[in-house]
């Protein structure tokens, strides 16, 4: 029974792993030490490709690993079992905090949070933007190398997002532009 | 259009235009659920985002039953999630059977280095639109600035900074309503 042993190794992923999909990456590399399905190498591979293709990566990682063991059943199983414990939890949660929306508590916590959730996504944010737009160390002489192209596309972009009519473009309209430009100036 | 259907498609349309993680989700968040359909404010987003961190599961998925819960109650929850991840089934089957060496490509990895550096533009707008609506305040902007320097510079655990901002933000309200002179009382 692979398949029910999938959904029960991602549902147990899904349960335990809190934050973004970096954080499922340990419970992936005890699996495949585990049961032998996937090698640390293919994993490699399926951190690679999650991130190089649409599609959170979380999901990503579950759909290719179950597809790696079991085809695709095993890719819709392992997928299934990664959001599984996520629609209980929120769903309950999302039920409790409608109930009580209207609490001066709950209020006053949300007051406090929402500051510290929206830096928590620019930290995100400035995390990718160092990986992506900074080399740290590279050349002996410099502590760090800007890569410059990459920078003047995010600048560019930034400006036509704020301060031009092209905001009302939609996002993947820039993503792709993007893309483009990447592959055709080989960034 | 059936609701359930358009709750569906919309976040399926979410899955295939997301590259990276949940934050890299954000900004097709505001731009599809936000400014176009209306299912959130902006303010909600950034409560999702912050009880999505801190419990079991990843970002993405936790946002989007969220949003689908909100909405549409539980069948709201089950089918925005089962629209977000649609697209990786497909996607990342494709290429996990014809295109295992896809990540090597040098015009993917050149293409990919353009789409990240569009996603931190991206973000940085993303984040302003939030920051309008939730750092208002002496209070609030202390937290965002207190929050941001522990997360990049020294990587405390999100869980640990949502808590303590939490009591921080309970706290400074207690403190303003008691200086205010406890007319509540």
């Amino acid at each position: 029974m692979i398949l029910l042993r999938l959904f029960f190794e991602f549902a147990k992923t899904g349960l335990f792993a809190v934050g973004g999909g970096l954080a499922t990456i340990p419970f992936l590399q005890d699996l495949g030490a585990r049961t032998q399905w996937f090698s640390d190498a293919d994993l490699t591979t399926m951190i690679a490709v999650s991130e190089s293709t649409p599609g959170a990566m979380g999901v990503n990682m579950a759909t290719y690993v179950g597809y790696t063991t079991a085809g695709i059943p095993g890719a819709v199983v392992a997928t299934l079992g990664l959001v599984f414990p996520s629609i209980v939890v929120i769903i309950v949660i999302a039920g409790f905090l409608q109930k009580f929306r209207q609490s001066k508590t709950v209020d006053a916590v949300f007051y406090g949070l929402r500051p510290a959730s929206t830096a928590l996504i620019a930290s995100a944010g400035l995390t990718v933007a160092t990986a992506v737009l900074i080399t740290v160390g590279g050349l002996e002489e410099h502590l760090f190398t800007v890569h410059w192209p990459a920078l003047l596309l995010a600048v560019a972009v930034f400006v036509c997002l704020r301060y031009t009519k092209l905001k009302k473009l939609h996002p993947i309209v820039f993503i792709g532009i993007s893309a483009l430009v990447g592959a055709v100036f080989r960034f | 259009m059936s609701i359930y259907l358009d709750l569906f498609l919309t976040f399926a349309k979410m899955g295939v235009c997301t590259f990276g993680g949940g934050y890299a989700m954000l900004p097709i968040l505001q731009r599809e659920v936000v400014e176009k359909k209306g299912w959130a404010t902006n303010e909600e987003l950034t409560d999702y985002y912050a009880i999505g961190q801190c419990t079991p599961g990843i970002i993405a998925v936790n946002t989007a039953t969220f949003i689908g819960y909100k909405y549409k109650g539980v069948p709201g929850g089950i089918l925005a999630t089962l629209g977000v991840v649609a697209p990786s089934i497909v996607i990342i089957t494709v290429i996990a059977a014809f295109l295992t060496n896809f990540a090597d490509i040098p015009v993917v990895q050149h293409a990919l280095v353009g789409v990240n550096a569009c996603v931190v533009a991206l973000i940085a707008s993303s984040v302003i639109k939030l920051g309008k609506s939730t750092v208002k305040d002496a209070v609030t902007s202390a937290i965002f600035l207190a929050a941001l320097v522990l997360a990049f510079f020294v990587g405390l655990s999100p869980v640990i900074l949502i808590v303590c901002a939490g009591v921080v933000g309970y706290v400074a309200r207690r403190l303003v309503k008691l200086s205010g002179g406890g007319a509540e009382k």
